[in-house]
């Protein structure tokens, strides 16, 4: 499999869990809210600051239908993660040319980056 | 186990916050000797479908649920210094965008479930890639069990803080029992997801999985040594 057919399958997996499989994902307390419940401790836990975000708890606000809402947030997030934490990879990536780079690739990063 | 704002006080946040940011900046420049050109894609989509796969709560039984945390699954696929970056990027946009995990609680969970998954996990990856057949085969395997022992010591730790500085005080040895007994079953449905994409990626493109890279130079070896003879 090619490189790009790879990621390109990579991502259409993870748009396809976030947007669409979350759907079906199980509602119940995770592991430390269930804990927190069980001995006591769930009543020290406060709204978080950005509890009133457009995407808070994975749903997209205004959109009643929770399918689309939180398909919606979740591809959304997808988007986010992957323009940022590609883009940091790529910054802190090794820049030194490799032999295998041919020349016309390396003067386009040089370019890009410029 | 994404820790909310309250949980913990504000002395053991702050702890918890410069452990977080001197990991990342010492995993930034480990970062660098992992990344190159091939990799640094790599490594992004490995951060973006943690954080999808972490959309995904399983049920665990007595209405409880776990996801994926993804800790050892990062570790092996791109190495583990891109692997706490991968995981603290996801937990800032889970923090900041989809209001999960706190705000003040950001350290906290960036210490557990991207510096202390991503350790256990690399550990006993690597341990087990030491004492293992090194054969190709064994990489989703041993990333599984990694991933399962990742999932309970993130809990121990996460005790161990809330006996420090938690904001209410409770029975602290049914919290250590309920964490363990809880995150030891999630740790099996993370054990099963890490597995399987490890496996996947393995099938496809072994010469991007990180954990693989010393078993690929022995197979070449063995190979050759095959033609020859």
């Amino acid at each position: 499999m090619s490189t790009r057919r790879f990621f390109a399958v990579a991502l259409v997996v993870s748009l396809l869990v976030a947007g669409v499989a979350s759907y079906y994902a199980s509602s119940h307390p995770d592991g430390l809210e269930h804990v927190a419940e069980q001995t006591g401790f769930i009543d020290a836990a406060e709204d978080s600051a950005t509890a009133d975000s457009p995407l808070a708890d994975y749903q997209t606000t205004g959109i009643d239908d929770a399918r689309i809402s939180g398909g919606l947030a979740g591809v959304i997030g997808v988007v986010v993660m992957l323009v940022l934490s590609t883009g940091l990879f790529w910054l802190v990536r090794r820049r030194e040319p490799r032999g295998d780079d041919s020349g016309a690739e390396a003067d386009q990063h040089v370019q890009s980056e410029a | 186990m994404h820790v909310p704002d309250g949980f913990l006080d504000a002395p053991t946040s702050v702890a918890t916050g410069a452990v977080a940011a001197a990991a990342v900046a010492v995993s930034l420049r480990g970062a660098r000797r992992e990344l190159d050109d091939r990799t640094a894609p790599m490594a992004g989509l490995v951060a973006t479908f943690v954080f999808a796969a972490q959309m995904i709560n399983f049920p665990v039984g007595a209405g409880t649920s776990g996801h994926l945390m993804g800790g050892a699954l990062a570790a092996v696929l791109v190495g583990p210094w891109t692997a706490v970056l991968c995981l603290s990027v996801v937990l800032v946009v889970q923090a900041l965008l989809m209001a999960d995990g706190g705000i003040t609680a950001l350290g906290t969970n960036i210490t557990l479930i991207g510096i202390v998954t991503v350790a256990v996990g690399w550990a006993v990856f690597v341990l087990l890639r030491r004492v293992l057949p090194k054969r190709i085969g064994m990489v989703a395997p041993a990333a599984a069990v990694a991933a399962f022992v990742s999932v309970p010591v993130a809990a121990l730790v996460f005790t161990a803080l809330f006996t420090v500085g938690g904001n209410i005080s409770v029975d602290l040895g049914a919290v250590l029992t309920a964490m363990l007994g809880w995150h030891t079953v999630i740790g099996i449905g993370e054990a099963l997801i890490t597995g399987l994409v490890v496996a996947s990626v393995v099938a496809t493109r072994p010469d991007l999985v990180h954990g693989a890279g010393p078993l690929l130079q022995e197979r070449e070896l063995e190979l050759r040594t095959g033609v020859t003879q």
